[in-house]
C-alpha cells in the first residue's frame, strides 16, 4: 500500500497541464515513474474512482481527478458509494463516508440558470 | 489603519459549478445577491489589495512539504487548476501585490512562523470568491493558505495568533487592504455525504464568530469538529483568523442550509474593524 504515491501522482496531475497531456497520451509510462502496487496502478490507469476513494485518497484530490475525467457530479458520488459496496469502508484519511450511503442533495428538475 | 474591510464567505465549487442544478433558485439567487453586495462593500472601502485567507485543496502544497501557513508574494497567480467546465470559471491570471505581500510577511515573521511563495495556483477555494468579489480580476490579490486538509493541522489558538499578526502587519502598511476569510463551516465535501450540513452547529459557530467570543471559538477541538461538522469543518480556521484580524463584532448577512447541492451552509458576513 503506497497511498502517499497514489496521492502524489494525482496531486501532480491535477495541477500540471503538461502532465495531463502526457497521461492522456500514455497512462502506463506516466504512472511507471511512481512507486505503486499493481492494484493502485490499475485503479489509476482505469480511473476507478470507487477503489481510489476506498484506498483513502483525499477527497479534494479525488474530486479534482473526477472532474478531469469529466465524470458528472451525481455519477461521481455514486461511484464512491459503489466503491464502498464492493471493497468495504474507506481505509485511511479523513474523507470516510459517515452518512450510511444516503443521498443528501438532489438536482433541481428545471436546471434553471441564473 | 490600513485594514479597510474584513469579511467571510463560502467557497465550495458547487456554488459556481452546480448553479444550474440548484432546485431552490430563489435561495441561490439571494445568496448570489449577498455575494455581489459584499463585492460592492469591498469596492466602497477603496481597498487597493484583497488578501484572501483560504483553505486550499492541494493546488500548491502536498505532504512532501506542507506549511501550516503560507502567503503568496508573487507578481501574478493563476487558476483555477480544476477543469473549467466543471467549475464554470475560465482559466485566468490574477494580479498579485508583491511589494505589500513582502512587507506583510516581514512584519508577521516577528511573531508567526509562516511560509511564503512566489508561485501560486488557485483552486476553487480562492477562485469562487474572486469570481464574485473581483470578477474582472483587476484588484491585486494576496493569497494566503492555512492548511486545513493534511493533518496534523495548526491548533486554533495559533490560528488566532496568526489573525492578530495579520492585523498588526496590515496596520503597519499605508496601502488600503481588504481581508476575506473563506471556508466552510460544517460540511462533508467530496464524500458520498456531500450535501450533509449540520445547521445547528453552523449557527452556534457563527454566533460565537459574530460575537468575537474568542474563548468559545478556541474551545473547539478537532475530534469534535470532525464528528459534528465533518472534515470540511476544519476550515473554520480561515474564519477564525479573519475574526481575530478584524477585532470588531460581525454582522451575518446571509446563511442558508437550503442549498445542499452546493455542499455547504452558504455564508456571507462582515466584521467591524476596531482598534
Ligand atoms: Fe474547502
Amino acid at each position: 500500500m503506497s497511498l502517499y504515491q497514489v496521492q502524489k501522482f494525482l496531486y501532480n496531475l491535477n495541477r500540471e497541464e503538461k502532465l495531463q497531456s502526457r497521461f492522456r497520451e500514455d497512462k502506463h509510462a506516466t504512472l511507471a515513474t511512481y512507486e505503486l502496487t499493481d492494484d493502485e496502478f490499475t485503479a489509476l490507469a482505469s480511473g476507478d474512482i470507487g477503489l481510489l476513494y476506498v484506498f483513502g485518497v483525499n477527497g479534494q484530490i479525488l474530486m479534482h481527478y473526477a472532474a478531469f475525467l469529466q465524470i458528472e457530479w451525481f455519477d461521481y458520488l455514486q461511484l464512491m458509494r459503489g466503491g464502498i459496496d464492493k471493497h468495504g469502508p474507506v481505509r485511511a484519511g479523513i474523507y470516510a463516508m459517515t452518512g450510511g450511503g444516503k443521498q443528501f442533495a438532489e438536482a433541481g428538475k428545471t436546471g434553471e440558470e441564473s | 489603519m490600513s485594514l479597510v474591510y474584513a469579511g467571510i464567505l463560502s467557497h465550495a465549487p458547487g456554488i459556481t459549478g452546480r448553479a444550474h442544478l440548484a432546485p431552490n433558485a430563489a435561495v441561490r439567487d439571494a445568496f448570489y445577491a449577498c455575494l455581489h453586495k459584499q463585492a460592492a462593500e469591498i469596492r466602497a472601502s477603496e481597498a487597493e489589495v484583497l488578501l484572501v485567507v483560504a483553505a486550499e485543496h492541494f493546488a500548491n502544497f502536498f505532504m512532501d512539504n506542507m506549511p501550516a501557513y503560507c502567503l503568496g508574494i508573487g507578481e501574478k497567480h493563476t487558476g483555477p487548476i480544476e477543469d473549467s467546465d466543471w467549475l464554470k470559471i475560465e482559466k485566468t491570471t490574477i494580479p498579485g501585490a508583491p511589494e505589500v505581500a513582502l512587507k506583510i510577511v516581514k512584519s508577521m515573521l516577528k511573531s508567526v512562523d509562516l511560509a511564503y511563495s512566489e508561485e501560486w495556483q488557485c483552486d476553487h477555494g480562492i477562485m469562487v470568491p474572486l469570481h464574485f468579489l473581483t470578477p474582472n480580476y483587476d484588484l491585486p490579490v494576496i493569497p494566503c493558505n492555512i492548511n486545513c486538509q493534511g493533518p496534523p493541522l495548526t491548533p486554533l489558538s495559533r490560528v488566532w495568533q496568526f489573525g492578530q499578526a495579520l492585523r498588526q502587519a496590515c496596520d503597519e502598511q499605508t496601502e488600503r487592504i481588504a481581508i476575506v476569510g473563506t471556508g466552510g463551516i460544517s460540511h462533508w465535501p467530496a464524500t458520498p455525504d456531500s450535501g450533509k450540513i449540520n445547521e445547528d452547529w453552523d449557527r452556534e459557530f457563527l454566533q460565537r464568530l459574530m460575537n468575537q467570543d474568542m474563548h468559545k471559538l478556541l474551545a473547539y477541538v478537532d475530534e469534535e469538529v470532525y464528528s459534528q461538522a465533518g472534515q470540511g469543518g476544519f476550515e473554520i480556521r480561515t474564519l477564525i483568523a479573519t475574526a481575530a484580524a478584524a477585532r470588531g463584532p460581525g454582522e451575518l448577512q446571509f446563511y442558508s442550509a437550503e442549498l445542499p447541492i452546493f455542499a455547504v451552509g452558504c455564508t456571507v458576513a462582515r466584521f467591524e474593524i476596531t482598534a
